[in-house]
């Protein structure tokens, strides 16, 4: 069981993590879920002791990991791939952690066989791939067989097959009952994973919940509507009827419109009232990806953009503006934004849908809470 | 405050078959034995200490038994200082790598994940570091002595002068190591605290060196005094290079050695307060 209170982490004017708190309980996989740069990585550390909070206070088992009786017994984990000597073996970096440890050496095979290492036990961990280093670190989790496991970025660098090991892997310690903790922005493979998700953003709490609650709470259906592509004309008579009917239309990139406010059979009636023919009109029910980005898409800190090359394309020549006498113009249909654009959440919990109604958690004043 | 609750009465459902026992000073000592043995930075350091220490002391020996020059009432063991004056500067790089290669790579990381305690990881790394170098560098201190003093012609040293020239020599060397494990601590960057140590170690005679104005002539004599090199020759003899008044005899030991416990009460008070 880990515990987190009012959890906050400053780094100077930054606020890495703010007010956070939540339980992991043992016997289910809790996926740790947030773009990047929204604390994850920040939190597990102080669960570890390794950063000292601003405020408030994280426990594993009821004490301060630092106060922890044995701790590398209790709890296992695995932060960075990469932080290991690269001029050890595998071996000495695992034998030399199960000495600090207190525990027996015949252990470091032991986990060298679970993991799949024991070929490469021997070599220089410099030359190790990323996959091998991933293996490497959950090996070192495992070492002291410990109740609470830490796992920072898992199944980053590995192949197919490592993935659905690590998979299992959790799935099993997990049912051992264990508490295992298992960060990852990989929505896909959370929702394979985990049970339980804690998501956040900018440092703050967004959701604490099931699998299944978080997806049914987020999700937002649409339908995919596609008018004959030979026809024009459909289309926009289509958009015009769906929109006067008080749906709301967003065309995506091959064609199809995507219309969300509108059940199914309405739509289908006000194309037959419109005279327009259907290719397809199909529903769509966001998955775990499309709910969790939808949930955080006003938390994330490092957006890409188009690359435009405007540099080297010749000057546009602006159309002039539609004025008096001009003919009258079609409907106009927003395109469906490459990044940034989900349907329009659900009522209520989520902060980050409207902004400007919530303080930046930097901005926001200690003494508030 | 009461005392926590025993953790396995916490609600749990696993329960390792391993035997569960608490870890202590022991098991880290045995951890960074394994860590200091098992990356060739340690053996490329102490590798080229001993070339140094037994290259430059033999030579200087050599050229020194060719000479006419009398050597008068001074024994060949001075001539050891030759070889430890380089040897020191791998001795700094192996004490500031041991602990800033774990910064480097993040192992620091892992490490006080698997021991929560720093002052343990701490102490059990002086403890491996300084045993390693103190008993090698006296090893070869001795064995260099040991041919200097037969192959030169000069007087017969006292007992207290071969304990200085080999256990004294060593003790040095081990404590200065150990002073640049303490910067690394503090500066977490192995160039930047090589760079550090190796300044501390050179730029004081240096700076002296060249110090010909009348009005630094006590800053001038202060520099020459308790630079490191001279601390180093002056534990060869019973007296002072430079004045009469400067540490000679142990007395260099005990200042390296002050120097030493301060900076690693520093070490240990940032490390314990500092994120890693």
């Amino acid at each position: 069981m880990i515990e987190a209170v009012g959890l906050t982490k400053r780094y100077g004017a930054k606020t890495a993590v703010y007010n956070l708190s939540f339980q992991v309980r043992p016997g289910v996989v809790t996926g740790f879920l947030g773009p990047n740069g929204s604390g994850k990585s920040t939190t597990m550390r102080m669960i570890l002791g390794l950063d000292q909070p601003t405020a408030g206070h994280v426990t594993i088992g009821g004490h301060p990991f630092r106060q922890l009786p044995n701790a590398p017994r209790q709890v296992g984990a695995l932060l960075d791939a990469k932080a290991v000597h690269g001029g050890r073996s595998a071996r000495n970096h695992l034998l030399s952690l199960a000495q600090l440890a207190g525990i027996p050496a015949q252990r470091v095979d032991e986990v060298l066989g679970v993991v799949g290492l024991q070929d490469v036990a021997r070599r220089r961990s410099n030359g190790f791939s990323l996959g091998m280093g991933q293996r490497l670190g959950i090996a070192a989790a495992l070492l002291g067989d410990p109740q609470v496991l830490l796992f920072d970025e898992p199944v980053n660098g590995l192949d197919p097959e490592g993935i659905l090991w690590v998979r299992n892997l959790m799935k099993k310690l997990a049912s051992e009952g264990r508490t295992v903790f298992v960060s990852s922005h990989l929505m896909s493979e959370m929702a394979l994973t985990a049970d339980h998700l804690i998501v956040i953003g900018r440092g703050q709490l967004l959701a604490d919940m099931s699998v299944t609650d978080f997806i049914s709470a987020n999700s937002a259906d649409f339908a995919r509507v596609r008018t004959p592509g030979t026809e024009p004309g459909q289309r926009e008579k289509l958009t015009a009827a769906l929109m006067e009917a008080g749906g709301q239309v967003m065309s995506e990139p091959d064609g199809a419109l995507r219309v969300t406010g509108l059940p199914l059979p309405r739509i289908s009636d006000l194309a037959h009232d419109a005279d327009v023919r259907l290719w397809e009109l199909s529903p769509h029910q966001a998955s775990l990806e499309e709910a969790y980005m939808r949930l955080t898409q006003g938390a994330v800190d490092y957006r890409s953009t188009d690359d435009k090359l405007a540099h080297l394309q010749p000057p546009v020549q602006h159309p002039g503006q539609p004025g008096y006498g001009m003919p009258p113009q079609p409907p106009v249909v927003q395109d469906v934004p490459q990044q940034g654009w989900y349907a329009p959440p659900p009522p209520g919990q989520n902060p980050y849908t409207s902004p400007q109604q919530q303080p930046q958690p930097s901005d926001t004043p200690k003494d508030a809470r | 405050m009461t005392a926590p609750a025993p953790y396995h009465h916490a609600p749990q459902g696993y329960v390792s078959p391993i035997p569960v026992r608490r870890a202590h000073l022991g098991d880290a000592l045995a951890s960074e034995w394994t860590k200091i043995r098992s990356v060739r930075s340690t053996m490329w350091t102490l590798g080229v200490t001993i070339l140094l220490m037994v290259g430059i002391g033999l030579g200087v020996a050599a050229i020194a038994a060719a000479s006419e020059a009398p050597m008068g009432d001074e024994a060949a063991l001075g001539f050891g200082f030759f070889g430890m004056l380089p040897a020191s500067i791998c001795v700094i790089t192996l004490g500031v790598l041991t602990i800033s290669s774990e910064y480097g790579t993040g192992m620091i990381r892992t490490t006080l994940t698997a021991c929560p305690s720093r002052a343990r990881v701490l102490t059990a790394k002086a403890v491996v570091f300084f045993l390693l170098v103190f008993s090698l560098t006296t090893v070869i201190a001795a064995l260099v002595a040991v041919a200097q003093v037969s192959i030169v012609d000069a007087a017969e040293p006292t007992a207290m002068e071969w304990l200085r020239a080999t256990i004294g020599a060593g003790a040095y060397l081990a404590l200065l190591g150990l002073l640049s494990m303490a910067v690394g601590t503090l500066v977490r960057h192995s160039a930047g605290a090589i760079t550090v140590m190796i300044g501390v170690l050179l730029l004081p005679l240096v700076a002296a060196m060249f110090m010909f104005s009348e009005s630094l002539r006590s800053v001038q004599q202060f520099l020459l005094t308790y630079s490191i090199p001279s601390q180093m020759i002056s534990l060869y003899s019973d007296a002072a290079p430079f004045g009469e008044d400067g540490p000679a005899g142990w007395e260099p030991l005990l200042i390296m050695f002050a120097c030493t416990a301060v900076v690693f009460a520093g070490a240990f008070a940032l490390l314990n307060k500092r994120d890693v």
